[in-house]
């Protein structure tokens, strides 16, 4: 026995090392390959600086045909489909996940969670079908518009693309509120809903604004679904009634013109720069909830 | 079960509980208690774990309520109204009965916040009070405010374990109850910090019955008026604290204080 195992010393050794080399060639590789993606783009991006000028680039308008390259309605387009979008999101993916963790019974809870996480499965492409057919025509004939395909319709439907994500990780945070709070609340004579308004939300204060941020993260970089249902009309969103006409963001722009331009052209660098502008948006939606997620650590600490 | 006369002339009965049974699904927790329990007295209820006294505390205030598949038979009176009968009003015998926990359990938020969450709740008469009036009076009542009275807005969890508790107790008392009822208040605390907590109720005992279970059946002779031991879901004894402790009627009740059972 002892012998075999001396013999296999080498080998096991060897083995060992050859496992441990390649999970960290994995690792390293697929930070690589970002740190690569991000460098191209940065290089085909920021060339757009070059060939255009800066009034130009912070013009109001987008006619990439007659060199006219202003990125702000695109990037107002997106500000607002999204903003709009988690001011739907918000109230019903606290208001179901308050209902599915507070008030909702053992048996509704059961049904109700893996129905949610179903609905997270849905591809976009599909939501934006449903869109295009189902709500365009209905907001068309019944809130007295020029064309169902308007930033409003997109806002509707990336609500609802974002409420899964938001409903589960409201929930969570509402669930880890220590029962111990509810107690207090309830024992000092507080209603359901006196506790739940008053102690438990605020208590998944942080965990709440993740969620939100999270939602938020989902909403800008959505492509498919808002080309499909906003119209794409590169228009300034500045007066109220914008919400009710068509509107083109960042992402639907790409999209649609990426497989058209001609490499190299100025066209082809402000499109990355587009790039660049929603992955500084993502980055800083995505710091955001990631320090909020430390602030409740630390607070967690303090106890 | 045994008892004494009770009714010496200045005592004035708060709650009498007339054959209370409690079940846990099918588990009876409770047999048949009856008990009287006086005003501005402090009763203790010692027993061994498992011996239904912290259930029969929150029979008191109806936190059973929130515990699934439970069911209370029998009668609870407080000053004389059932708090059991249908037509009872669990938010307001709660705003009445107030509740101390084992492990303190302040709202994550500010000192203020904790202490005016009571009012805030159930509504306050503005005309004669405002709000910073009644923290103030209530710290003070738990004998926090000179601690405390400096960082109102800083984070209640900062605060040591025993001023946590203590808070709590100021959170209680800010809704102006009648009963406070404290299940194991200081088993989380210090030797110091259950000192501190022990005076405080021999203040507070001035203004409110107070019901407390405890482990500690030191504690229960150094604080209270009145002891009742559980024991498997019955009240063995209930008699003066001095009695209990000096000559127990029961058998059970001499060999668990003397620490032969238990």
């Amino acid at each position: 026995m002892l012998d075999t195992k001396s013999t296999d010393q080498p080998y096991r050794k060897w083995v060992e090392f050859a496992i441990e080399s390649l999970i960290r060639v994995i690792g390293f590789s697929s930070i690589g390959f970002v740190f690569l993606i991000f460098l191209f783009l940065m290089r085909e991006g920021l060339t757009a600086l070059l060939d255009v000028s800066w009034g130009n680039l912070l013009g109001t308008r987008w006619y990439p045909i007659l060199d006219i390259y202003g990125v702000l309605p695109l990037l107002l387009g997106s500000i607002l489909v999204t903003l709009i979008a988690i001011l739907i999101a918000l109230p019903l993916g606290v208001g179901t996940a308050v209902f599915v963790r507070e008030v909702a019974p053992g048996w509704a809870r059961e049904i109700l969670k893996p129905m949610i996480e179903v609905m997270a499965g849905i591809p976009s492409v599909v939501l934006g079908f449903f869109g295009m057919t189902l709500l365009a025509p209905l907001f068309l004939k019944y809130l007295g518009l020029a064309t169902g395909l308007t930033a409003f319709t997109g806002s509707v439907i990336l609500a609802y693309m974002a409420l899964p994500t938001i409903i589960s990780v409201a929930e969570d945070a509402l669930d880890a509120v220590p029962k111990s709070y509810r107690d207090a609340s309830l024992a000092m004579g507080a209603t359901q809903w006196q506790t739940i308004w008053r102690v438990v939300i605020p208590a998944a204060r942080s965990g709440i604004l993740t969620a939100i941020m999270l939602g938020l993260g989902r909403a800008i970089g959505e492509t498919m679904l808002v080309m499909m249902v906003t119209g794409n009309a590169g228009r300034m969103p500045l007066t109220l009634d914008s919400l009710f006409r068509p509107i083109r963001t960042m992402t639907a722009t790409i999209a649609a013109e990426m497989g058209e331009v001609a490499q190299g052209s100025s066209h082809y660098h402000v499109l990355f720069a587009l790039g660049i502008i929603l992955f500084l948006v993502t980055f800083i939606i995505n710091l955001a909830a990631a320090s909020a997620i430390f602030r409740k650590r630390r607070r967690g600490g303090l106890r | 079960m045994i008892r004494v006369d009770q009714n010496k002339n200045h005592l004035v009965n708060k709650i009498s509980v007339e054959n209370l049974y409690f079940y846990y699904g099918k588990f009876p927790a409770l047999k048949d208690i009856t008990i009287q329990i006086q005003d501005r007295q402090i009763t203790a209820l010692i027993g061994p774990s498992g011996c239904g006294k912290s259930t029969f505390l929150r029979c008191l205030n109806r936190m059973n309520d929130t515990i699934p598949n439970t069911r209370a038979v029998g009668k609870v009176l407080l000053d004389d109204k059932n708090i059991y009968s249908p037509d009872a009003d669990v938010i307001n015998l709660r705003s009445k009965v107030g509740m101390v926990f084992q492990r303190p359990n302040p709202f994550p938020q500010s000192i203020y916040n904790n202490v005016a969450f009571g009012p805030r709740v159930l509504g306050f008469d503005k005309s004669t009070k405002n709000l910073d009036d009644i923290v103030e009076e209530s710290l003070r009542g738990a004998a926090l405010w000179d601690e405390v009275k400096d960082k109102l807005d800083q984070d209640a969890q900062a605060l040591s374990l025993g001023e946590q508790q203590r808070l709590c107790i100021a959170r209680t008392i800010a809704v102006k109850p009648d009963v406070i009822l404290m299940d194991e208040p200081c088993s989380a605390l210090d030797p110091i910090a259950t000192y501190e907590i022990e005076e405080l109720m021999r203040i507070l005992k001035e203004k409110y019955c107070i019901i407390i279970v405890t482990h500690s059946m030191q504690q229960a002779a150094r604080v209270s008026d009145w002891t009742g031991f559980f024991w498997l879901g019955e009240l063995v004894e209930f008699n003066h604290t001095h009695e209990i402790f000096t000559f127990p009627r029961s058998k059970l009740t001499h060999d668990y204080i003397s620490g032969r059972a238990g």
